[in-house]
């Protein structure tokens, strides 16, 4: 087990190096630069190249990104180019708010989408065929189209929760709740529309397999056969998807948070896109590249519980 | 087709793709999403010719909901929404057309080559699609737009390049899958170079899979071209796109929510009919696919009901008339009778396609989905079991009559070791503690002689060979000490050396517990080895039923004497074989005569004119024909 | 001159031995019956020789031609010697192409003009006893014991003079497995061609072989007349795997049966099972 993290750790790197390398390149060869958005209507050439040389931007690219790299190493993600503010504190204070969006969707979706996709493969027929259409229905909505239309419906007609903005966990638990639902309802339906079809998909697999009739055959009850055995064997394709979901809200998140107004990074990714705020880019890509790299490992970890196969020599 | 190009091979891809398209022609779903997608389309592409322009403003009727002049209603400006539908959706449609190009060429030709090609280049391959499938796409994305603000195209191009991962996997997976089909290796034989055989025989056993997946890929790509849209890093206003509409009706859900059906709507529509023409087309292509995906409840076997049973007989299991229908009404068995009583060993003997599996799964009910199963009587253990319900039919499994398979490896579930599997099934019929269950397994190891039986415990499937797999699976069956064991085919997928060993230990199990033995096969040497009784089934009959020291010296039916004769074990090395002309006739086209009589030396008018009886004689011998061959030797 | 033969042929796969030094020859017009359990290398040697797995060491000769390490173009002009008929007549046809495309496969390099080649089709279907209308339809539409005949139908497009059948009839029902080992010996007497007849079952090769060669854990145990190999007299010496292989063969035969039950009962007692993994 030991050996399986240390290596996807490893595996990761890479991928952390790749994407804030890529980050860096394309930033670079973007057409504006933030001193110009900096300076905005002033168009001295003099202050001009003040300001890039404050910023460190008329180094080489290279050069820059050398500096950033051995910045991270020592825990220093250098300042936002507008407000001077370190960026581990920008993303620091955004970090909670995702992270409570994520987590809380994360469970709505293993929930919600392993009930209905149990119900799907344990009652098949009329009910089958109605979640199959309520999921594929579900993958397909435009998340910011559902999030108006939950806006319009719970928050502006029922007035049943706020319609957009945040209340920290600590200063409210009850409000925290509240101000979260509709985000969360949000950004889980095509998650849970994912996650119900595949456990249905997966269990229907495994039902038709030869052990399942053996087990029937030899007398082993319906919570043997179906709560041991299959979902047990339908359980490991079903962890891999729900991996790929879990990444996808990270994109789902940037939306949803825009949307309602929510201060997480999200949002922020949006704000530092436009100013072309490298540093702030930067942080918010290497925290979404962390965050991805802990989701791949405990999914290769709960794969590789479920699987005899990988763990015995 | 004329009847030179069906042999050439010309257009073989496009064969195998018209079988898609026919396919999806024959389901009404498939039909209806390819039309809403391709009136879409053309709608689109006409827009400029259909109605107003999109940037024509009517400040006199803005946020108008639907009218005769502005069907879908109007924005903030008073323009036309179905021309900025219409308009937007070139833009979409185009940046997702971009993406999908970019996926199916890159996805397609990575998976192709990698596995086909194996090797490196497959192991490059795989880590490529590893860590673009492990990157936040939309994180990317949002870096590239920030590059190019407000193109999409080179947003989407980057969404194709990062999804193209997914389909690699797909396309690969299915290509290791099919060059190991023997087609593959008898195109190889008949000296087609690679190219060929991709394009004839690769290509068309991934076009399934990768048509349903870039279905679900264009639904997602929508979506996230809807989002880009919104979040206002998509194409610039005033030019419609579909995700600029939805963020238009975002700033008038208090004025005009009505702006939400219309934008919002057309994008759903779309992904909807995308992710469901995935699924069509994964059905129509993938044969293990029958229409309902398999459900729990859908496994129980009904049973028909009568209004009146016969009385329960004295053997051990009685079956009388026993029908099993299939799910679309196929009759696959056809009135069976037979007994067993207590310690005998009956075989169930026939060809492929008799019956004699669908026969003993219609007395477990354990039919395939949807299939029924109709008798005058089953009685075991003196009980009618057509009474029962599921639960108690679930009592009767196991602890009456126990189950083996024909394939012993895959009748144990991957997951658990071959001791937590018998504890389970021991604990289950006896109420045993965990440690007296560990005991009790270790003593059925040892009672089907698997040497070592702690070692083989702590095994899992996998690391078993067929034999010891086999021997596993009797241990499990006799955990409930069952009074009968049905085993099918047990032996057909083991080595001869083990079938013999398999077949003595089923017959000293017999000996030293009782237990009685259905044994369902098509090799006769093995019924001469270990059963007391055959019954014969031809075409979903029992045609023959009889001792088996008599089967073999003086056959009745003439279809046992043919498929005794045509036995290469009994004829002269050398010689020719005697054949009977023709095939067993398939289920559901079976005559209303004798079903053998097409084939048969001896057939006789009378015997097509009706359904044949069995007739039993002194011995108490049973055949089902009218002119029985040892019958009339004596 | 043997058509074929091997000498010392040795394969391996990554992690095992699948043949050691395994020699054997295939004169002209005759069938070599290769005989042995799952795991022998039987159908290992059949694939070495097809050029479907890499040799380690050892010779392929075939014709007196060296073909051990042929590749590409050399290996493909090889098709029209040496064909193969495989295990499962449904695994053995693409789905998506007609029979008539499968069976021309084999000449798809002749250079043939489509009426050619459609005679031709027609033709061979007709030896192997299907109606020329077969052609035109998909493989799903055929049973087990047609698409087998089908399947030497192909084989035998390019005019081979070497068949491999990988048990070729093994997945057949009784009376099928009759029709087509009558057909392959039909087809030997009118064209002179040479079976290499791999197969784990013996009655089948007491049948139709002239010679066998019994294989074992990928080495030759017995190779001999299949007379002499397969004799059922107990008085003609045989290697003790050979008799142990013969006596496990059950045979429709319940008086038989009860004799050998009892000589296997004998040993038995002497030591466990041994344990196969």
């Amino acid at each position: 087990m030991a050996r399986l993290v240390g290596g996807r750790v490893l595996w990761s790197l890479p991928l952390l190096l790749a994407l804030s390398a890529l980050t860096f390149v394309l930033a670079w060869l973007t057409p504006g630069d933030a001193a110009r958005t900096i300076l905005g209507t002033n168009t001295d050439p003099v202050a001009y190249a003040e300001v890039r040389a404050r910023l460190g931007l008329d180094r080489p690219l290279v050069e820059q990104y050398w500096h950033w790299l051995t910045g991270v190493v020592r825990g220093d993600l250098g300042g936002s180019v507008f407000t001077g503010e370190p960026v581990s504190a920008i993303v620091g204070d955004r970090l909670p708010v995702t992270l409570s969006l994520l987590g809380l969707s994360a469970l709505v979706i293993a929930a919600v989408g392993t009930g209905i996709g149990l119900v799907g493969a344990l009652r098949g027929g009329l009910a089958g065929r109605l979640l199959d259409g309520v999921a594929v229905v579900g993958m397909s909505v435009p998340a910011p189209w559902l999030g108006l239309v939950l806006i319009v419906v719970f928050a502006v007609d029922l007035a049943l929760f706020p319609v957009t903005g945040y209340v920290a966990f600590a200063d409210a638990p009850a409000d925290w709740a509240l101000s979260l639902v509709l985000p969360v309802v949000c950004l889980s339906v095509g998650g849970i529309a994912v996650v119900a079809k595949q456990v249905r998909g997966a269990l229907a697999d495994v039902l038709g397999r030869g052990y399942i009739r053996a087990l029937r055959a030899n007398g082993m009850p319906t919570r043997s056969v179906v709560f041991r055995h299959a979902t047990r064997n339908a359980a490991l394709p079903v962890v891999n998807v729900f991996g790929v979901v879990l990444i996808g809200l990270l994109g789902g998140s940037i939306v949803v948070e825009q949307l309602f107004a929510l201060p997480g990074l999200g949002q922020l990714t949006v704000t530092a896109t436009a100013q072309h705020d490298l540093p702030v880019l930067e942080g918010v890509v290497l925290c979404f590249t962390i965050l991805v790299v802990v989701v791949n490992l405990v999914t290769d970890v709960i794969s590789g519980k479920l699987t005899p196969r990988a763990v015995t020599p | 087709m004329s009847a030179g190009s069906a042999v050439t091979g010309v257009g073989s891809t496009g064969r195998a793709g018209g079988g898609v398209v026919r396919a999806v022609a024959r389901r009404p779903l498939g039909v209806v999403c390819v039309a809403w997608l391709g009136l879409l389309v053309l709608a689109c592409l006409l827009a400029g010719w259909l109605g107003s322009s999109p940037q024509e403003q009517d400040l006199e009727a803005v946020y108008s909901g639907p009218s005769a002049a502005h069907w879908l209603g109007t924005d903030q400006l008073g323009r036309d929404l179905l021309s900025r539908v219409l308009h937007g959706g070139r833009v979409s449609l185009l940046v997702v057309g971009v993406a999908l190009a970019v996926h199916v060429v890159l996805g397609v030709v990575l998976g192709l080559v990698a596995g086909y090609r194996r090797g490196l280049v497959d192991r490059i391959v795989s880590r490529l699609a590893d860590l673009l499938l492990s990157a936040p796409a939309v994180v990317i994305l949002l870096v590239v737009l920030a590059v190019f603000p407000h193109n999409e195209a080179a947003a989407m191009t980057t969404l194709g390049v990062l999804s193209s991962a997914g389909l690699a996997r797909v396309v690969r997976a299915s290509a290791i899958r099919v060059r190991e089909e023997p087609y593959v290796a008898a195109a190889t034989v008949a000296g087609l170079g690679t190219v060929r055989i991709l394009v004839r025989h690769v290509l068309p056993a991934v076009a399934g899979p990768v048509i349903s997946l870039v279905s679900l890929v264009a639904g997602s790509a929508l979506l996230v071209e809807a989002s880009l849209g919104f979040l206002g890093l998509g194409t610039q206003p005033p030019e419609p796109s579909w995700g600029g509409l939805i963020a238009d009706a975002s700033q008038a859900i208090y004025r005009q929510p009505w702006m939400l059906v219309p934008t919002g709507g057309v994008v759903a529509v779309t992904a909807v009919a995308c992710a469901l023409l995935g699924d069509v087309v994964r059905d129509a292509t993938d044969d293990r696919a029958t229409g309902e995906p398999l459900s729990w409840r859908r496994m129980r076997t009904r049973v028909v009901a009568r209004e009146s049973r016969e009385p329960a007989a004295l053997c051990l299991l009685s079956v009388r008339d026993l029908t099993v229908r299939l799910a679309d009404g196929t009759p696959v068995v056809d009135g069976v009778d037979f007994d067993v009583a207590a310690g005998q060993a009956l075989g169930l003997v026939g060809e492929s396609g008799c019956g004699k599996t669908m026969a003993v799964s219609g007395v477990l009910r354990l039919l395939p989905p949807g299939a029924t199963v109709d008798a005058a009587t089953i009685t075991f253990d003196g009980r009618e079991t057509l009474g029962l319900t599921e639960r108690e039919m679930v009592g009767v499994r196991g602890r009456g009559i126990g189950y083996i398979g024909q394939d012993p490896v895959a009748s144990l579930d991957p997951l658990f070791t071959v001791g937590d599997q018998l504890v389970e099934a021991v604990r289950h019929h006896t109420g045993a503690t965990r440690r007296q269950a560990r005991a009790k397994a270790l003593e059925l190891l040892a009672a089907v002689r698997l040497p070592d039986p702690a070692a083989v415990a702590a095994r899992y499937p996998h690391e078993l060979s067929g034999g010891m797999a086999q021997r596993v699976s009797i241990a499990r069956a006799l955990a409930g000490e069952p009074r009968l064991l049905i085993a099918d085919e047990p032996t057909t997928a083991l080595d001869v050396t083990v079938q013999a060993e398999i077949l003595d230990l089923l017959r000293d199990l017999r000996s030293r517990t009782g237990m009685a033995l259905v044994l369902v096969t098509h090799d006769w040497g093995v019924v001469a080895d270990t059963c007391d009784t055959a019954v014969v089934m031809y075409a979903g009959q029992v045609v023959e039923n009889t001792g088996v020291a008599e089967v073999f010296a003086a056959p009745r039916h003439p279809y046992t004497e043919a498929l005794l004769a045509a036995n290469p074990a009994a004829a002269e090395p050398g010689s020719r074989l005697p054949v009977l002309p023709g095939a067993v006739p398939a289920p559901g086209h079976w005559p209303t005569g004798c079903r053998f009589a097409l084939r048969c030396p001896h057939v006789t008018t009378e015997c097509v004119a009706a359904p044949i009886q069995s007739t039993s004689d002194t011995a108490g011998a049973v055949s089902r024909c009218l002119h029985p061959r040892a019958g009339a030797r004596t | 001159m043997n058509l074929l033969e091997i000498a010392g042929l040795g394969v391996r796969y990554r992690d095992h031995q699948a043949l050691t030094g395994v020699s054997l020859a295939v004169p002209p017009n005759t069938t070599v019956g290769l005989v042995g359990e799952s795991g022998s290398g039987k159908t290992t040697l059949g694939r070495a020789v097809l050029g479907l797995v890499p040799v380690a060491e050892g010779v392929i000769r075939l014709a007196g031609r060296d073909i051990t390490h042929l590749r590409g173009r050399a290996r493909r002009g090889l098709s029209g010697q040496v064909q193969v008929v495989f295990q499962n007549p449904y695994l053995s046809f693409n789905p998506s192409r007609t029979i008539g495309q499968a069976v021309a496969e084999p000449l798809t390099l002749a250079g043939l003009r489509p009426a050619q080649l459609r005679g031709r089709v027609d033709a061979m279907l007709d030896r192997v006893g299907l109606d020329r209308s077969a052609a035109d339809r998909y493989p799903s539409r055929f049973s087990g014991g047609q698409l087998q005949r089908i399947a030497i139908a192909r084989a035998l497009m390019p005019g081979p003079r070497l068949l491999i059948c990988d048990e070729a009839v093994s997945a057949l029902d009784l009376s099928v497995q009759a029709h087509v080992l009558n057909l392959l010996a039909d087809l030997q007497a009118e064209q002179g061609l040479s079976y290499l007849f791999i197969t784990h079952d013996l009655a089948v090769v007491r049948h139709i072989a002239d010679r066998v060669v019994v294989l074992r854990r990928g080495e030759v145990v017995e190779a001999g007349p299949v007379e002499q190999v397969c004799s059922t007299d107990p008085d003609v010496p045989r290697h003790p795997y050979t008799r142990a292989l013969l006596a496990a063969a059950p045979v429709p035969d319940p008086a038989e049966q009860a004799r050998r039950r009892a000589l296997r009962a004998a040993p038995a007692q002497e030591g466990p099972v041994p344990c196969e993994s």
